[in-house]
């Protein structure tokens, strides 16, 4: 009996260790990609963020400079944070109210709501590129479908869209709002997922219809409109593509002149992930660019937290949520 | 857990701090009489499309003239990837770009190599270039890059416009200009503009901070490039002669006209249309004319002066595609074959220029026989020879100058700027640049 115990006592550090080293042979594509690409390259932009690094020779440590100089002498800065601050304080709640009421509209049609879910989820899937291209055509000013339409309509002053810095930013918004598609598809899942009883009992209680929203569907689906906040913030900060294609396009330029003209009409669409770019890319200043980026980590790190803080006081899981 | 993340940390500080570097070694020479084994080298270049074909269609004859070097050419390659393969040491032999305003930082932090010591060792005799290529080429006594054609910026005009405007010479100053554009402006009933007579937007095609300066004769540095010049009255002066012609059309009303302009590398290009009747450009575009509207009925002309510096009309901006060696390049001595080579040969020149249409750089190639001239073309070949043509300084910001100043007219000429702010906004570029042109170590 004895002999018995020590023999597995002996075995079970081996099979402990096997069996870690499986789990861990399983986990080995996801920490190595996370190392190799993830981590490695943060706390590289953390040393370059105190440095001065121009991309071609060794960085310089430069202390907070970079921090210094992003708060007190740089003139873009503002202008790139008040841009993404705008797309976001816009974008975020259009997208989720767009989001709810289209998904809301698809839970009613009978018949064919496959074919209908299939239609407004494919913008979604279009290249956010060609997406942009597309759009600048639509809404050019003198050529486009859109002012030809609004000038038929009696409007002789149409808007100049990407082209004027008034409109450029409203615009990007629309172009946005045309790939809510995946937000929707959330939405609709969630919105199935309202248990019909509820409705039965509202029903009974004479709710209204809106009280049937305000009372039983949003407490519901509040779990989705959370997680597309939050998304949706985080999207909001790194916004950089549709900006980045319209913007030179605009300015007429290619991709070589591309640092000179990001953010045209006059900065309208300098976001601050663009302006990120501009900096490390156009102007050699990778330490800079780095500083920005962990600027722009911290506060998106800070807007999760208050949104995840605050959530408990809305947010209402039929399960009961993480304890 | 804990341990594991601060050796990491400490790889990611050391790997970091191991990143680039400088040092220049001196150069392997290559005796091209010996005997020698054979070699492939790379070169990287931004070409695209049929200039690509057309570029990659010299180096048969590099290879005639050294046997045992072949020639890799890459092509739709940008200076981006081009820093990122120095940077890991993954650099081709040769590389070629068209970034002008990089060429200050590829010198001072030896990411292209100073070819000096290249010069020295071989003989090569620069006396062959005329003398404004050596001021986008090099920086600081360091000569890191070559030229390889260069571009030109004249004034296009419409002869058929001009007659029917009753217009008989293109215009030689700033205030003819814009007479002939009042000219030559027609507008739709509805107050829109039909055809422009030239447009003086920062942003349309080739009208921008660069192109105009030059002839305004604008400074963007003082004497020894350590501080930015937008102070300049110069700079007062161009914007106002700017924002005077965009307020003749009506701000709104232009931005919308540049609004719906076509697309500037193709047949839709407004000048080929007809719906600008004069405007800036370069050499380039005689070749999209020829193949897209060969029927237009053009002239050229080197761009207006002010009328206080008509003694200096002739010149213009130039700058083109530049050529050199990479820091890490495996086969450096080869390398410098090709470059010098390609920035010399004249066959080589003169077929490029034919074909790719833009400005030999070399004066025997300038003088070739078998270089194809028409009158347009021969405009900026004269604007290139003209010495008082030039980039503007290097300097090791990049492009972040013309950034500045860029945001600073257009600003001004939609109003965002108004007259009393003007001053203000110039210094507050100057003040950017400086501390830009500090944080670089100038």
């Amino acid at each position: 009996m004895r002999f018995t115990v020590g023999a597995e006592r002996r075995r079970r550090p081996r099979r402990n260790l096997k069996r870690r080293l499986t789990i861990l042979a399983f986990m080995s594509p996801w920490i190595v990609g996370f190392l190799g690409f993830i981590l490695y390259p943060m706390l590289a932009t953390l040393y370059f963020s105190f440095t001065k690094y121009d991309l071609l020779s060794n960085p310089i440590p430069y202390g907070i400079q970079n921090y210094v100089y992003m708060f007190t002498k740089d003139p873009d800065f503002w202008i790139a944070v008040r841009n993404t601050v705008w797309i976001i304080v816009w974008g975020v709640p259009l997208q989720i109210g767009l989001s709810i009421l289209t998904a809301w509209m698809l839970t009613k049609p009978k018949r064919g709501m496959k074919v209908y879910r299939t239609i407004f989820f494919m913008p979604s899937l279009a290249p956010p590129v060609a997406v942009a291209l597309a759009f600048l055509f639509i809404f050019n000013p003198e050529t486009g479908p859109i002012n030809v339409l609004l000038s038929h309509l009696g409007w002789h002053d149409p808007p100049l869209w990407f082209y004027g810095r008034q409109w450029s930013k409203p615009a990007m918004l629309i172009l946005g709002l045309w790939g809510i598609g995946s937000t929707m598809i959330i939405f609709l899942a969630g919105l199935l997922d309202v248990p019909r009883q509820l409705y039965e009992a509202a029903d009974i209680e004479g709710a209204s219809g809106w009280q049937k929203f305000r009372y039983v569907t949003w407490p519901s689906i509040t779990p989705v409109v959370f997680f597309s906040l939050v998304t949706g913030v985080i999207y909001g900060f790194q916004f950089f593509t549709q900006a980045y294609v319209s913007s030179i396009t605009v300015a007429g330029v290619t991709t070589t002149q591309a640092a000179t003209s990001v953010g045209s009409p006059n900065r309208s669409l300098l976001f601050y992930s663009v302006y990120l770019w501009q900096q490390g890319w156009g102007n050699f200043r990778m330490g800079y660019a780095s500083a920005l980026a962990w600027m722009l980590f911290m506060v998106t790190m800070v807007c999760t937290i208050l949104l995840v803080k605050t959530s408990k006081r809305w947010v209402h899981y039929a399960g009961g949520g993480f304890r | 857990m804990k341990r594991l993340l601060s050796a990491l940390a400490v790889l990611g500080l050391l790997a970091g701090a191991c990143t680039a570097g400088g040092g220049n070694e001196a150069p392997a020479t290559v005796n091209p009489s010996e005997s020698h084994e054979p070699v492939t080298i790379t070169i990287w270049g931004a070409w695209t499309g049929r200039e690509l074909r057309q570029f990659n269609a010299i180096f048969k004859d590099f290879t005639a003239k050294y046997p045992w070097i072949t020639v890799k050419s890459e092509g739709g390659i940008g200076d981006q990837k081009i820093i990122q393969a120095i940077n890991s040491g993954t650099a081709p032999d040769a590389v070629l770009s068209f970034g002008l305003d990089n060429v200050g930082k590829f010198c001072q932090t030896g990411a292209w190599q100073d070819l000096t010591p290249y010069i020295q060792q071989s003989n090569f005799d620069t006396s062959q270039f005329p003398e404004s290529v050596f001021q986008y080429t090099s920086y600081q006594g360091k000569q890191c890059a070559l030229p390889f054609l260069t571009d030109a910026y004249g004034l296009y005009y419409n002869k058929d416009l001009f007659q029917r405007a009753g217009i008989t010479e293109p215009p030689k100053t700033t205030s003819e200009l814009v007479a002939d554009a009042k000219k030559l402006t027609v507008f739709n009933p509805d107050g829109s503009i039909k055809v422009a007579g030239f447009v003086p937007w920062a942003g349309y095609y080739e009208t921008n901070a660069l192109t105009m300066s030059t002839p305004f004769g604008c400074p963007w540095y003082n004497a020894d490039g350590t501080r930015s010049a937008f102070t300049d009255p110069c700079w007062v002066d161009l914007a106002r002669w700017q924002k005077d012609l965009i307020d003749y059309y009506g701000e709104q009303n232009l931005a919308r006209f540049v609004a719906g302009q076509g697309n500037e590398w193709s047949a839709e290009n407004d000048f080929e249309t007809g719906r600008v009747a004069m405007n800036i450009d370069g050499e380039w575009r005689t070749a999209f004319i020829e193949n897209d509207v060969p029927n237009l009925n053009y002239g050229t002309v080197p761009l207006p002066v002010p009328d206080d510096r008509a003694s200096t009309y002739g010149m213009g901006q130039i700058g083109g595609t530049i050529i050199g060696i990479p820091k890490g390049s495996p086969h450096p001595a080869e390398a410098w074959l090709l470059v010098s080579w390609m920035a010399t040969d004249t066959k080589t020149l003169v077929y490029m220029a034919n074909n790719v249409r833009n400005v030999p750089t070399t004066f025997a190639s300038l003088e070739s026989p078998d270089l194809e001239v028409t009158p347009q073309f021969q405009t900026f070949l004269d604007i290139f020879k003209n010495p008082g043509s030039h980039y503007k300084p290097a300097t090791p910001i990049g492009d972040a100058d013309q950034t500045a100043i860029g945001n600073v007219l257009e600003d001004w000429q939609v109003g965002k700027i108004t007259e009393s702010g003007l001053s203000a906004a110039l210094q507050k570029a100057a003040a950017e640049v400086d501390n830009l042109l500090q944080e670089a170590g100038v």
